[in-house]
């Protein structure tokens, strides 16, 4: 526990790098995210993001580097409870990562059961409700769900744990505006109250500079620059990526 | 003026559960030319269901009815198996909203391509590989050589669907329904994408009916939007012009994007009447 007081980082990754094959997606790649602090990544298709976070949450090896969670040192190998407890992930696409055949109910009970959790009853009904889904779901098969009705199903999933740190990865692509504002909402509340920290993946520079404090842009399996959100509004950053996305966030130019 | 390649009156889809029955969809009616129609809408307000009703891929314990379902003259609820098989795909595609799940998951993706690109015209294997590289490329997959002998699991969730797009592309439909096609991708590629669908419609007279929930995209893209909520359209109107939408839900949506530069903590969220699905 000592570690944690003194230090101040809630995930330090060190010179990480992940290899497929021959394939390089992650190349040397260094983050630090202090406790408490909402960490932004955004970055073309395909340049490492779900695969950092991935790392990170134990489900893709790395090579090499070092990785810090919580004070508490991680090798590339599977991850015990206790890590599940502090670090829950989001993954880019719901429909992995919900077992298909089972009920919102059973995908809910299971982690609070693991890992111990009293008031399953209410814990349930709260997640369900925070992320606007009534009871009226709570019996639904996961195949019965549409996009982002299964989306949100994971993030309550996530939350339900009260963990410390959220690695999410393009929490609210599949959702419509309106839902989508709901969910943001109810993640900078969750933050604010238990001092969360999020290390988030999003493709929408608006959603990134709403919910974040600094912002890592990758490419290539690299982190080209590390910037405060501000920056993008002052249009103070120098990789020409960064520009780029800028640009083609204020929509499609025929001709 | 002509019949419209698509028309679609009055359709209704109903799950039967245990609990009782989920109206999906509740008397949806629109025709398509060739155009880009844009559909957006709640999360769960059917968009998806009228997509694969069209297309023929509800889930067969599931209720369909229409006044008309009908495309180019083809009652799509009277067609038999064989004749479904052979508008799917190759006369009518559908880009999924799940595109990996609905990828085969033990076939690489060059293979895929090229069975899908087999199955409908009568090429050499040869030139199905250089068609398929070509199209990856063309949805500005960087490095197409690798991609094509990875499988599902190994591709970016952004791969996954310029993949999904690339093979309905290939079999060039004379109707795409695109369900989320660029949820996924960084706002550089979505607009390659954007372009050659786009391309698509303007030359080769495709109709395009796109389901997003990107106000801006769609406002920016499409020729027509329709406005879903729960189960039914509550609006339909230029897409020129959404920014004089009527209906609250639609004025609510546009209200509670996030913006670089604007500190609104936390963002407004929508008071949802129940008249409003009535
Ligand atoms: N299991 C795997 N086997 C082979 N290559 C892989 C595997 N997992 C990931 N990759 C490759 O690593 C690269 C990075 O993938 P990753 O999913 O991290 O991208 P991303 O930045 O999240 O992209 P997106 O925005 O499209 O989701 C891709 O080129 C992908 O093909
Ligand atoms: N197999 C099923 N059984 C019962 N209900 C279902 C089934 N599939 C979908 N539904 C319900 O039908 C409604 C419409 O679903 P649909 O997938 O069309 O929504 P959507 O508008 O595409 O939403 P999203 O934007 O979240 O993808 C939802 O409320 C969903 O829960
Ligand atoms: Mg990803
Ligand atoms: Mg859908």
């Amino acid at each position: 526990m000592t570690g944690i007081m003194t230090e101040k980082t809630a995930l330090s990754v060190r010179d990480m790098i992940v290899t497929f094959d021959e394939y390089v997606a992650l190349d040397h790649v260094s983050v630090d995210v202090a406790t408490g602090e909402s960490f932004g990544i955004v970055g073309e298709s395909g340049s490492g993001k779900s695969t950092l976070l991935r790392a990170v949450a134990g489900l893709n090896r790395f090579d090499s580097g070092a990785l810090a969670v919580d004070g508490r040192s991680y090798s590339s190998g599977r991850r015990d409870k206790e890590f599940y407890r502090t670090v829950q992930m989001v993954f880019q696409d719901p429909y992995g990562s919900l077992h298909p055949r089972q009920t919102v109910d059973r995908l809910l009970l299971e982690p609070l059961v693991i890992h111990g959790f009293d008031d399953i009853d209410v814990r349930i009904a709260r997640a369900l409700d925070e992320v606007g889904l009534g009871a009226g779901f709570r019996f639904r098969y996961s195949h019965q769900l549409s996009g982002g009705q299964r989306q949100r199903i994971a993030i309550a999933r996530a939350l339900i744990l009260e963990p410390k740190i959220l690695l999410l990865d393009e929490p609210t692509s599949a959702l419509d505006a309106s839902i989508q504002a709901e969910i943001l909402n109810l993640l900078e509340q969750a933050r604010k109250d238990r001092n969360l920290t999020f290390v988030m993946v999003s493709h929408d520079l608006g959603v990134i500079s709403h919910m974040c404090e600094r912002v890592a842009v990758m490419k290539s399996g690299k982190i080209v620059e590390t910037v405060p959100v501000e920056a993008l509004e002052k249009r103070e950053f120098s990789a020409d990526y960064t520009r780029q996305l800028l640009v083609a966030s204020e929509g499609f130019r025929r001709g | 003026m002509t019949a419209p390649l698509l028309t679609v009156d009055d359709l209704r889809v109903t799950f039967p559960t245990r609990t009782g029955e989920i109206q999906a969809v509740r008397g949806v009616s629109f025709t398509l030319g060739k155009e880009r129609l844009g559909i957006v809408g709640e999360s769960g307000s059917g968009k998806s269901q009228t997509g694969r009703a069209i297309m023929g891929l509800t889930p067969g314990h599931a209720r369909i009815t229409a006044s008309k379902l009908e495309f180019d003259g083809i009652d799509l609820l009277k067609v038999t198996p064989k004749q479904r098989r052979d508008l799917r795909g190759k006369r009518i595609g559908m880009i999924l909203q799940d595109p990996k799940y609905s990828l085969n998951p033990v076939m690489t993706i060059g293979k895929q391509i090229i069975e899908t690109l087999l199955a409908h015209e009568k090429i050499s294997r040869s030139e199905a590989r250089d068609r398929a590289l070509k199209m990856l490329e063309q949805v500005q997959i960087r490095d197409p050589e690798r991609v094509f002998g990875l499988y599902p699991n190994e591709v970016s969730g952004g791969m996954g669907q310029r993949v999904m797009i690339a093979m309905m592309l290939i079999c060039g439909p004379e109707l795409l329904i695109a369900d989320e096609p660029t949820s996924a991708l960084d706002v550089t590629v979505q607009l390659d994408v954007l372009s050659i669908l786009d391309k698509l419609v303007a030359e080769r007279g495709m109709g395009l009916v796109f389901i997003s929930h990107d106000l801006r995209l769609v406002s920016s893209f499409c020729d027509r939007v329709i406005v879903m909520y729960a189960g039914r359209i509550v609006e339909e109107l230029p897409s020129a012009d959404l920014a004089q939408a009527k209906h609250p839900y639609t004025q609510g949506l546009l209200n509670c994007l996030p913006t670089i530069g604007t500190d609104r903590h936390p963002l407004p969220v929508l008071e949802r009447k129940v008249e409003w699905s009535a």
